[in-house]
């Protein structure tokens, strides 16, 4: 398939008596947001890891824009626009907002090992940086420790520096966990706003989320693919509701965030 | 008091010392443990390895400048440079082999390899063996400057470290100093953006190595000898043990440790007697002989008081006072 960004070929990853990811063949689509789903336990972020090579994989081969992946390290895989968010909130605490993202972007200018210039030189990205921050309307505290954020703005934090590296596809996992309700609507535009002109893959349990954004669902369970297509195509789909969603499709139990 | 009004006065009382009643050659030993101690801190406190492999680039550096000015009259600032170079060179092969790892393991390899430099220095003839280097000329800095003079040896020193520390307060607010402490704060993280952290962790390390093997150096040539306890591992743990009583993560903390610790070191002897004198009790006259056990009371009382160490908590104080209502602060 040409329109395909991320594609996985068998990919497994065997632990000790243990697989958390089963022969899996995943396609992403271009310009798609691709929720992946799955109980806890499903290996939905250990196959987030094998993508981004932050863990290597027992078998298999992984595809990005058309070529193999797997030789890589992971911050090669970063630099060519696969760029992951982390299930935690991931943020450098101690430095300021605007630092955070400028660190994102500063890498570009090739002096990042110049220990002996200022880091004002770094104030030439001050302009792209606050754009970012708007998009995610963290604008307001851009000079604040980024520690002491509340959750929600550390997420949004983290989508504006995700951004800055201006990737090709976006992993995002579970960027709305832990979030009170004003907060996961907000942050459910946000990645469809930012979507636009990129590929989106992001683990979600928020099915409102999901039903709401994702063009295409995969459903993982116990490491395996068991379903992959639209919305109503997979919520429809016995193995799936038999094995995740119960049997009211959109009301699963682990609807709630 | 603002931060650099705490520099202001920290630099006016180093300036003033000599004239105060401070022996020159302690001052200028003062100094370089200070120097040692900030070099130390710049790898510690911006990456969070503790390295005990640190005296081999201050014992190295000094052997180097000490054989060079003994064996081939090096003018003192070569004598300096080549003992930066040294510290430099050993610090990219020891961080090279070490910086994979971290915590524990990180510090046991830089051990091993400390550990390895001293049994070398040990055997080879250049060192002096369990003599050291002993009677190492000052000689003339640039051609007109007489180090011989214990003040401008101590000034000259003072001169050294100043720009050392200026050099590193630059380091750490550099655009390399970001990336170091995104790498410190959240490294998946720093590499998802991209960024190799080994590579920034080895340049540090190197940065953090030269400028000990300049301590070493500037050591050899004020103190006009070397010994093997400066290659001993003992010495990196009182590095680590001025930056702690100083206050982790505060560039004058190592400086106030150093500064503290190695007074206490050099006048306990006097102040054992004193104590001896006053109280009439005559254990007092032997604390000089147990001044390892007084460090490490010293150390205790600083774990278990203020962990924060000295600077780190005259900070937390001044944020105290600072803020009106502390009540919501406490927690922080």
């Amino acid at each position: 398939m040409t329109d395909e960004v991320l594609g996985t070929r068998r990919l497994s990853k065997r632990f000790k008596g243990f697989t958390a990811v089963d022969n899996v063949d995943l396609s992403v689509k271009k310009g798609h947001i691709h929720a992946l789903i799955g109980p806890n336990g499903a290996g939905k972020t250990t196959l987030f890891n094998l993508l981004t090579r932050f863990t290597e994989p027992s078998a298999g081969e992984i595809h990005f824009n058309g070529r193999s992946v797997c030789a890589l390290p992971p911050r090669e895989v970063a630099r060519r626009g696969m760029v992951r968010s982390f299930q935690i909130s991931a943020v450098f605490a101690s430095l300021s907002v605007l630092d955070n993202v400028r660190l994102a972007l500063q890498r570009e200018l090739g002096m990042s090992f110049h220990f002996w210039k200022s880091d004002r030189v770094l104030n030439r990205l001050n302009d792209r940086a606050m754009a970012l921050l708007e998009s995610v309307g963290l604008t307001g505290v851009a000079s604040h420790a980024a520690g002491s954020l509340p959750y929600g703005h550390k997420r949004a934090l983290e989508l504006a520096t995700t951004l800055a590296m201006d990737p090709v596809l976006m992993l995002l996992d579970e960027p709305t966990q832990g979030m009170g309700y004003e907060d996961v609507d907000r942050v459910t535009a946000l990645i469809q706003q930012v979507a636009v002109g990129r590929t989106v893959l992001m683990v979600e349990h928020n099915m409102k989320v999901v039903a709401s954004i994702a063009d295409t669902l995969s459903v993982l369970q116990r490491g395996r693919l068991i379903a992959s297509g639209g919305y109503q195509e997979v919520s429809t789909n016995p193995r799936v509701m038999e094995a995740y969603m119960g049997t009211a499709p959109g009301h699963g139990k682990e609807s709630v965030a | 008091m603002t931060r650099p009004m705490c520099y202001g006065f920290l630099l006016l009382a180093l300036v003033a010392a000599p004239w105060m009643g401070l022996y020159p050659v302690l001052g200028t030993k003062i100094l370089c443990y200070a120097l040692f101690a900030c070099a130390f801190h710049l790898l510690l406190g911006y990456t969070g390895l503790a390295s005990l492999g640190h005296a081999a680039f201050l014992g190295v550096g000094g052997y180097v400048a000490g054989y060079g000015i003994k064996a081939w009259a090096l003018s003192p600032e070569l004598a300096l440079l080549a003992g930066l170079s040294v510290g430099a060179l050993m610090g990219l092969v020891m961080g090279y082999v070490s910086i994979r790892r971290s915590g524990i393991y990180f510090t046991m390899i830089t051990l091993a390899l400390a550990q390895l430099v001293y049994f070398l220095c040990v055997q080879i003839p250049q060192t002096g063996g369990e003599d050291g280097l002993q009677g190492i000329d000052r000689g003339m800095l640039f051609g007109f400057i007489d180090l011989h003079n214990d003040r401008v040896m101590y000034y000259t020193t003072l001169t050294i470290g100043v720009a050392a520390f200026l050099f590193i307060a630059r380091v750490v607010r550099s655009p390399f100093g970001q990336a170091l402490t995104a790498i410190k704060d959240n490294e998946p993280r720093a590499v998802s953006l991209g960024y190799h952290p080994d590579r920034y962790k080895l340049l540090v390390f190197t940065l953090s190595a030269a400028l000990t093997g300049l301590a070493g150096a500037l050591k050899a040539i004020g103190l006009g000898f070397v010994t093997l306890s400066d290659v001993h591992w003992m010495t990196s743990g009182h590095a680590l043990l001025m930056t702690l009583v100083g206050g982790l993560g505060t560039l004058s903390g190592p400086v106030v440790g150093a500064v503290v610790l190695v007074t206490l070191e050099n006048k306990i002897g006097e102040l054992g007697a004193l104590l001896a004198g006053v109280t009439g009790i005559g254990w007092f006259a032997t604390l000089g002989e147990s001044v390892m056990m007084i460090m490490g009371i010293v150390f205790v009382i600083c774990v278990l008081a203020f962990r924060r160490g000295i600077m780190g908590e005259l900070d937390a104080l001044r944020r105290r006072v600072r803020t009106p209502n502390p009540a919501p602060e406490s927690q922080s």
